[in-house]
């Protein structure tokens, strides 16, 4: 089986007043053909920003210092605007985070719809079918009567679904969605979910989630990758890593899951402290600032230690599986 | 020292193309004030025994077929230039922002009443208004100003109509209103600031439009009145004795080239800067 | 119990549904779409309550019709003493009433630094302050931002940092009552949990309400009082917290409880999976409007339209055959 989408050791920096700001160090993913990889992590984690660097679409301050990202075999970083392009049309799309910077507020979202199809063949009525269909597919109402529609008249959740159904439209190679069911309430939630992977099934393209709902996660993804602070810190089947983390921040990251309390608290469990200055990390450990295991050994990088096989987690006090 | 570093003079002139843009913009306009005092000669002065003279110590750009000294007459049509286009991009921009606003804000009636005159006016060949214009009215740089006005608003206006319209639905709006944020503040504290990028830009890259609109009437003879040391009238004399002299014609287009390179390349290091998205560094 | 804060009495609010000369063709009556059709509701003082339903149901509308975003078709609300039905001052009712809205980033001007989005309320109501850096950087500590965060825009925040902001300028002016959209949409868990501490925490000290929008069920034991469940611009069920979740009387809040992603790979749960889609506004089923889509319809649910009434489990509950405790779990 081939790999769709492979990162390898990719580094991120951001120009700052302050300095380099590094939003991503070392961070490599694989994505094989067919399968749906999720990435989870506290926000500022740099999840946005492996997006954006997957699409070449960084802000003018970012800089990549070291890493290769290929998608089906072909090198991202080098390819050129005409190509990258293409890619983005045909071989990768995205849903965005916040689907109202990805729609147009000008435009009606048939408009819009149809715009995005340019390259399928077909006349305006066809298109307009196909958008129309795909609409209802996400459980938008009255589908046909929203092609009419301009992005402020939907709601949050309905942006969404547009969003989702313009990606899906594209019958990408690798689908990227950057926190698609956020807005959504769970019934939704749960019905996008099923059109993932209904999607995937049908044009067998490979999927990478980013979510920070475990729930979503675990119940969509195949594998999943724990981002901190702009570090993979472990990576393994989802079953594998949620029920047996063997990172600290991992173990946190489930504790502080509201959904695993069946009784009501004052206080919702949090990780104490915050994100190291990204201008200024420590040496060793990322997370070695708020957990409660660190000794003096974490002050040099932690090794990647196997847990399981195709399970790791990158701490100097992870025990592998069964010592 | 860290404030200027990071206001807007401070970052334009961390920027090379900006810097660039600025000290050719300078110089033009430092020369066009000081006209008289750089010049050479007297603009008008004619000297018969010196006509078609090439480039040469005492005439910089040679000399036009009266003998007129064409680097002083360059200097003082740069004054006109520059007051023109200053002056009418000025007014056009102001009455297209306005109009632009109001339409983007205003009711559906009243954006579709604006729209349908911006579109009319925009499809109007410029040069035949401005002939039109120029019959109606006497000749002289007023008349230059008002064509320009008339015909050039309508483009700020529509750019500034979709630029608003797109904003004011946006969440960022709905929240300064939900703040209590009266329509003055949300006006210029949140839609202008994020609609004079790209107006910025169309000033700027029309700017050398309107010398050139200034020079190309003083060429058809209904610009400003014949004799007068325009940029436009130096070219016109420039085709017309390009069999007697190549120099007329290739000074004269030197200073329009030098202010359609400044005022672009100014327009868009301003956009880059007045938008923190489009910040090499923050 | 004290007087409730806020009350709402058939709040209706309309959009157009067809624009432009398409609608001198159309009836008057069908030229609008009702987002909210008859919302009525008490919120009282230092409560929290939460209102959850189906995207589109018109939640957000529902805010922002209290805050005067969008007209009212009909219905009356009163605030803390004001009519907001009838043309209030709405610049001192902001004061008093703040939003926080669905997109944190997108709810931020793009072109103001986190000091200027932060120290926006005290400018727009003519509050001087002494110290204007101090300040920003107290509300920022408040919300857990550092001082690096002062000259950041808005596209610089990731989507937690952004919310943090939102929080800390909603509650800059300690005003009676917050309204906030989704404040946990695309926050972590761990950051989710120190919002919603944040919010309990400064709840508590200045005896806070909040009315909160949101589509995480699993935050809605620990910050809600009482739960308002929403369907097609509808109030279908409202009562405390713990009897909705465990007992819900209405088929639609049960569905939409069992549907919650658990994390929990090897959970099995019975999803109670909801038959056909979302009705168009325009398209609403005669009598109960859920009857096309509810597993337990009955005949005459196409033809009577149920009102709000006290349930067996407590709350009240719009339907004709509300569950009982038993039948759940039969
Ligand atoms: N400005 C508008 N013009 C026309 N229709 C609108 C407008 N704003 C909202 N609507 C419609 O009103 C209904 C309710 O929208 P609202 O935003 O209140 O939903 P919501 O419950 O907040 O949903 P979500 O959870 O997805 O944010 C939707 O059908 C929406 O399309
Ligand atoms: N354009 C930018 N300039 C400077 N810093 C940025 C920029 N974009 C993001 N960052 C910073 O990079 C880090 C990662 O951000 P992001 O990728 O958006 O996180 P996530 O998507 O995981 O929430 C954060 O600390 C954020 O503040
Ligand atoms: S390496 Fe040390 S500091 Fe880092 S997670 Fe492991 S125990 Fe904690
Ligand atoms: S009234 Fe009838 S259709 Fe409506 S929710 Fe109750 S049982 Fe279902
Ligand atoms: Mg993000
Ligand atoms: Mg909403």
């Amino acid at each position: 089986m081939s790999d769709a989408l492979k990162v390898a050791d990719l580094s991120v920096h951001y120009a700052t007043r302050e300095g380099a700001l590094q939003a991503l160090r070392d961070v490599s993913i694989t994505v094989p053909e067919g399968q749906i990889v999720g990435v989870v992590g506290e926000s500022g984690c740099g999840k946005s920003t492996l997006i954006n660097a997957l699409l070449q679409l960084l802000p003018e301050n970012a800089t990549i210092p070291a890493g290769r990202i290929t998608l089906q075999g072909e090198d991202v970083t080098r390819a050129n605007a005409r190509r990258l392009r293409q890619m983005r049309g045909q071989e990768i799309s995205v849903v965005f985070q916040d689907p109202m910077t990805a729609l147009n507020p000008v435009l009606s979202i048939g408009r819009q719809m149809r715009d995005i199809q340019y390259r399928q063949p077909g006349r305006r009525a066809e298109k307009d079918r196909r958008s129309a269909e795909m609409l209802a597919r996400v459980g938008i109402p009255d589908p046909v009567g929203k092609l009419a529609a301009y992005p402020h008249e939907l709601s949050g959740g309905m942006r969404q679904r547009v969003a989702i159904a313009m990606a899906a439209l594209m019958r990408p190679r690798v689908l990227i969605a950057d926190e698609p069911t956020t807005a959504l309430d769970a019934t939704l939630e749960v019905q996008i979910i099923e059109l993932l992977k209904d999607l995937q099934k049908e044009i067998g393209c490979a999927i990478l989630f980013i979510s920070h709902h475990l729930g979503v996660i675990a119940e969509l993804c195949d594998r999943v990758v724990v981002m901190y602070a702009g570090v993979a810190v472990e990576e393994g089947p989802v079953a594998d890593v949620f029920l047996r983390p063997g990172h600290p921040y991992t173990i946190k990251l489930i504790e502080c899951d509201p959904g695993r309390l069946k009784e009501k608290v004052a206080d919702l469990p949090a990780i104490p402290g915050s994100l190291p200055d990204l201008t200024d990390p420590p040496p060793g450990c990322i997370f070695q600032g708020r957990c409660d295991r660190a000794t003096e050994i974490c002050a040099t990088p932690p090794p990647r230690r196997v847990q399981h096989p195709g399970h790791w987690a990158a701490c100097h006090h992870a025990k592998p599986e069964g010592t | 020292m860290s404030a200027f570093r990071h206001s807007l003079l401070g970052r334009l002139l961390a920027d090379p193309m900006a810097l660039f843009a600025m000290v050719i913009i300078a110089a033009l306009v430092i020369m066009a004030l000081l006209a008289d005092v750089i010049a050479p000669h007297d603009p008008g002065a004619m000297n018969l025994a010196d006509r078609f003279a090439p480039p040469s110590a005492t005439y910089w750009m040679g000399t036009d077929n009266l003998g007129r000294d064409t680097f002083s007459r360059l200097l003082q049509g740069g004054r006109i230039a520059l007051y023109v286009a200053l002056t009418a991009v000025t007014i056009s921009g102001l009455i297209g922002l306005v109009l632009g606003m109001l339409a983007g804000f205003g009711p559906r009636w009243l954006d579709n009443a604006l729209l349908f005159f911006f579109d009319a006016l925009r499809a109007y060949p410029t040069i035949i208004l401005a002939l039109a214009l120029a019959a109606l009215m006497p000749r002289g740089l007023s008349t230059v100003i008002i064509v320009v006005v008339i015909t050039s608003f309508a483009e700020y206006g529509r750019v500034v109509r979709t630029q608003t319209l797109s904003l004011k639905n946006s969440e960022f709006i709905l929240a300064e209103r939900a703040m209590g944020a009266s329509f003055g503040r949300i006006v210029f504290h949140h839609i202008l600031p994020n609609v004079l990028g790209p107006f910025f830009i169309l000033a700027a890259m029309n700017l050398p439009v309107v010398i050139t609109i200034e020079a190309g009437m003083s060429f058809l003879g209904i610009g400003v009145p014949p004799g007068t040391p325009s940029w436009g009238a130096t070219l016109k004399d420039g085709f017309d004795y390009i069999r007697n002299t190549p120099w007329i014609l290739l000074s004269g287009g030197l200073p329009l080239i030098l202010a359609t390179l400044g005022f672009t390349f100014l327009g868009e290091a301003l956009r880059d800067q007045l938008d923190p998205r489009l910040r090499k560094t923050r | 119990m004290t007087a409730p804060l806020l009350t709402l009495r058939d709040v209706v609010v309309e959009f157009p549904a067809v624009r432009g000369l398409k609608a001198l063709t159309t009836a008057p009556e069908k030229r609008n779409v009702r987002a909210l059709d008859g919302v009525s509701l008490d919120v009282a003082s230092g409560e929290t309550l939460a209102i959850v339903g189906e995207s589109g149901s018109g939640k957000t509308t529902l805010a922002r019709a209290i805050n005067g975003l969008v007209p009212l078709a009909g219905g009356t609300v009163h605030f803390d003493g004001m009519a907001l039905h009838e043309g209030p001052d709405w610049h001192a009712v902001r004061r008093r009433m703040a939003m926080m809205f669905q997109d944190p980033v997108g709810s931020l001007s793009p072109r103001k630094t986190v000091r200027d989005l932060i120290l926006e309320p005290f400018a727009i109501h003519g509050i001087a302050l002494k110290n204007r850096r101090g300040k920003a950087l107290d509300l920022l500590a408040d919300a857990g931002l550092g001082p690096d965060f002062l000259h950041r825009y808005p596209h610089q925040l990731s989507g937690g940092q952004a919310r943090r902001v939102g929080v800390a300028r909603a509650l800059a002016l300690t005003p009676a009552l917050v309204l906030a959209d989704e404040p946990t949409a695309g926050l972590d868990v761990s950051v989710q949990g120190e919002i919603l501490n944040l919010m309990n925490r400064i709840k508590s000290g200045h005896g806070l309400t909040t009315l909160i929008i949101t589509h995480n069920l699993n935050i809605l034991r620990h910050i809600a009082d009482r739960i308002a469940v929403m369907y097609l611009g509808r109030i279908v069920e409202v009562g405390p917290v713990e009897r909705l979740l465990t007992a819900p009387a209405h088929p639609y809040t049960r569905a939409l409880m069992a549907a919650n992603p658990e994390p929990d790979p090897t959970a099995r749960r019975e999803r109670i999976v909801l038959k056909g889609e979302t009705p168009a506004l325009n398209a609403r089923p005669p009598g109960c409007e859920f009857h096309p889509r509810c597993p337990v319809a009955r005949a005459d649910c196409a033809a009577r339209v149920p009102q709000l009434e006290p349930s067996e489990t407590g709350g009240r509950v719009a339907c004709h055959y509300p569950l009982s405790r038993e039948s759940l779990h039969a």
